[in-house]
């Protein structure tokens, strides 16, 4: 068994992606990029993003990469981006936007093949770049779509290669359990994002007939401590709202980003089978021919003997080329899943503390909030 | 499948916080000692000490269900005498439709999920049940107690055959012909109520109580339905954790990884504060939603008992009109006369008794608010500061694993 690559020299590259503003009917981003002591920044459009993953993937998927999947289109928050529309909402999806925008980016450059392409680095320095063209049709999830649909054909034949394969059957096995898990988890996790909306709904409305009950009744100490009441649950309300964003931008985003990774590392496991077939597929191909040619030498046919024997060497050069492929990209899936690995647990550890952390203030709050509440109550007389 | 579920329930009225400042003196004391839940009915069982002396023994229970509390509380609202006092507020049906549902759907769905899974979900609803089963108690209980503690309707023959008679008092429920006579009554009753409540009184003190009463009823019935729906959702949100929990132990367990330990750690968290989240829910729902509840009925049975004196004052009016026309034709004065002084007499009696009815009543309302509304502060407290507390311990453990 490969053991675990050594770190590999990663500077630590920070990308950040922020300051939207809307220029016309579309939102730019500026884009920061620090490098030993020189700082970038750039204006970069959303399509931007996605012509990149475009070249990218076109680029390196074939060896086996795992690309970063960029951010997924949705219709309806653009069209009210489009539109105009200036409510909490799109203001809301601009910032989710902007985040998974700046976790994709910092998910590129921290991959040691991709930093070196020459397209990330015109992406993160060139001034203006062209519009990138053709982006409507493959945006992440049509990419994935294409990856579901090859791996269906290609898990219909069982393959069992070698025993070093066994690994690979593992992983993938692995990872499709995990992402089964996830998916699961962020659908929980969106149904509490929802719940907690509907209680921070609930409590203000639950706030302001408690004020109003305060008002009404005519003992003055009861009074007052009932208006206190509702201030305690007006608190509460914003604490909710917080704590709802963070389900969503800490939690539910980090899932969804896994999910769509996960699926990207599916289709690095894919594209090593489908090396592994075109090699296959070429060594019996060079059977048939080998079969051609001792019919041919029975049969006697010089001129076509020939031929033969020429093909013969096309086919065995591409058996060898094909060999050595498969063997590169295995070699190359199996580095990026344990690069991927880690990163996934690094992601996870620091994310999730990350979103306790936000539990642990929110409660600090509560406490303060009810403190300050019970010698109220405790006045009443 | 609900069998027959047999719960103690000695410490009830400490659960439903309502009862403050009711004498509990000796010569009667009324509890519910226990309860038994059958298919479609509750049955409790009463039981009474006292020292009066038109008992036949000192200490004895009965069994009843709900609808003989109901026509005890009927008997008092119908009772001309009682006119003057606030009725106590009848307690709500048992409805555990909800929570059978529940259980039921539970019980439907047991193939699409595992083991661990149901004996969860199935534990958790029969606390539900339990936490229904247990307030409905309360709730009964209170009702006894406010007549026991009331110094007329304690003494009331029907509480007392009630109390003693160990028989089924064979109230069966209503017939389609009561139904529809009660239905006409409560017609004329909330017209006349608007009737009533247009007429300006010349008291000041009954003035301001109809004026308060009014507007302190309909805001606290908004308040109620307000907090139940915000509990609701913070059920609903405790309950997202819990499967949350369980997602994260499921992927902790497919590998003995770093990260995977990490995920039994969060998991475990996340088990223990959805237990306190659903605490709060509860506490909030017993502190908050039921004070609301009961003050919602009991500010009804105050404006029933204004309503009873206006309707008194009308017919007092009425008499005195009735009796200037005798004297003006000279016909029956004396017949008019008589019927004027027993009507003075009567909105008379009841203002009187009203008057300390509802001074009580606010007494009271000060006094319960007070008692929840200071309960409530301090387990919300102590929630947070538990929660506070597991998660600052992992955070800690987990950033020092990293």
């Amino acid at each position: 068994q490969l053991e675990e690559e050594k770190d590999e020299d990663s500077f630590d590259m920070e990308v950040a992606v922020t300051n939207p503003e809307k220029i016309g009917k579309e939102y730019f981003f500026l884009t920061i990029f620090e490098l030993m002591n020189r700082t970038f920044s750039v204006w970069r459009r959303f399509s931007d993003f996605l012509g990149l993953y475009e070249k990218l993937s076109v680029k390196h998927s074939l060896n086996g990469c795992i690309i970063p999947p960029p951010p997924e289109k949705s219709v309806v928050g653009m069209t009210k981006v489009k539109v105009g529309k200036d409510d909490s909402s799109s203001a809301d999806f601009v910032e989710r936007r902007r985040a998974a925008l700046e976790r994709y980016l910092q998910r590129v450059v921290c991959h040691p093949s991709l930093l070196q392409d020459p397209d990330v680095r015109e992406f993160l320095e060139r001034d203006e770049l062209p519009r990138a063209v053709g982006t409507h049709t493959l945006s992440g999830a049509g990419f994935l779509k294409m990856i579901n649909r090859a791996s269906d054909a290609v898990s219909k034949m069982t393959i069992k290669i070698s025993d070093s394969d066994a690994w690979f059957d593992n992983k993938l096995q692995e990872v499709e359990s995990e992402e089964l898990q996830l998916r699961k988890l962020h659908a929980v996790v969106d149904s509490l994002v929802n719940h907690r909306k509907e209680l921070c709904g609930n409590t203000a409305v639950f706030a302001k007939s408690m004020a109003m009950l305060g008002n009404s009744e005519d003992n003055t100490a009861l009074s007052r401590a009932l208006s206190q009441l509702a201030e305690v649950e007006d608190k509460m309300e914003t604490l909710h709202q917080e704590q709802a964003a963070s389900d969503f931008f800490i939690l539910a985003e980090l899932l969804a980003d896994y999910i769509r990774l996960l699926g990207a590392v599916r289709g690095c496991f894919e594209q090593r089978m489908k090396t592994w077939q075109r090699w296959q597929e070429a060594q019996s191909t060079l059977q048939k021919k080998r079969e051609v040619e001792a019919k041919l030498l029975w049969a006697n046919k010089p001129d076509k003997l020939q031929q033969a024997k020429e093909e013969i060497t096309e086919w065995e050069g591409k058996v060898t080329q094909y060999e050595r492929d498969f063997d590169r990209i295995s070699v190359t899936v199996r580095k990026e899943f344990l690069r991927f690995e880690k990163q996934k647990s690094k992601d996870f550890k620091s994310q999730i503390v990350k979103y306790l952390e936000s539990l642990l203030q929110s409660q600090q709050r509560h406490v303060k909030f009810w403190e300050a509440f019970l010698p109220e109550a405790k006045a009443i007389a | 499948k609900l069998c027959k579920q047999y719960f103690p329930v000695d410490i009830l009225s400490k659960i439903l916080s309502i009862n403050v400042d009711l004498q509990t003196d000796a010569t009667l004391q009324v509890d519910i000692s226990d309860a038994l839940s059958e298919r479609d009915k509750v049955k409790f069982t009463v039981h009474t000490k006292s020292t009066l002396p038109n008992f036949k023994q000192n200490e004895f229970s009965v069994v009843r269900q709900h609808e003989e509390f109901i026509w005890l509380h009927d008997s008092f609202v119908e009772n001309e005498e009682y006119a003057g006092y606030i009725i106590p507020p009848a307690p709500p049906r048992p409805d555990f439709d909800a929570s059978r549902e529940k259980l039921q759907k539970l019980g439907e769905g047991e193939g699409s999920m595992t083991k661990e899974e149901f004996t969860k979900m199935k534990q958790e609803l029969e606390a539900e049940y339990l936490a229904i089963f247990k307030k409905t108690v309360a709730m009964h209980e209170v009702f006894l107690c406010r007549v026991a503690a009331h110094p007329v309707l304690r003494k009331d023959m029907n509480f007392h055959v009630f109390l003693e008679y160990n028989q089924d008092l064979s109230v069966r429920g209503k017939n389609k012909r009561e139904k529809m006579e009660d239905f006409f009554k409560n017609v004329v009753k909330s017209a006349d109520g608007v009737l009533v409540a247009g007429v300006k009184d010349v008291d000041d003190f009954f003035e301001h109580e109809k004026t308060f009463l009014l507007e302190y009823h309909n805001r606290v019935k908004d308040a109620s339905s307000k907090s139940d729906r915000m509990i609701r959702s913070h059920k609903n949100a405790a309950d997202d954790i819990n499967r949350i929990a369980s997602t994260l132990y499921t992927l902790g367990t497919q590998d003995s990884t770093d990260v995977c330990k990490f995920f039994l750690k969060v998991s475990e968290l996340f088990e223990k504060t959805r237990k306190i989240e659903a605490r709060v829910a509860a506490d909030e729902d017993l502190k908050l939603a039921d004070l609301l509840k009961y003050y919602l009925r009991e500010s009804q049975a105050a404006k029933d008992l204004l309503y009873r004196r206006g309707r008194a004052l009308v017919d007092y009016e009425n008499a005195n009109k009735a009796l200037d026309k005798a004297r003006a034709k000279n016909k029956d004065v004396l017949q008019a006369e008589t019927s004027q002084q027993v009507c003075c007499q009567k909105f008379e009696k009841i203002s009187e008794s009203a008057k300390q009815e509802l001074i009580d009543f606010k007494t009271r309302r000060v006094a319960a608010f007070r008692k929840n509304l200071v309960e409530l502060a301090e387990l919300e407290l102590k929630h947070a500061k538990g929660n506070l507390q597991l998660l600052q311990s992992c955070v800690g453990v987990l950033k020092g694993d990293t």
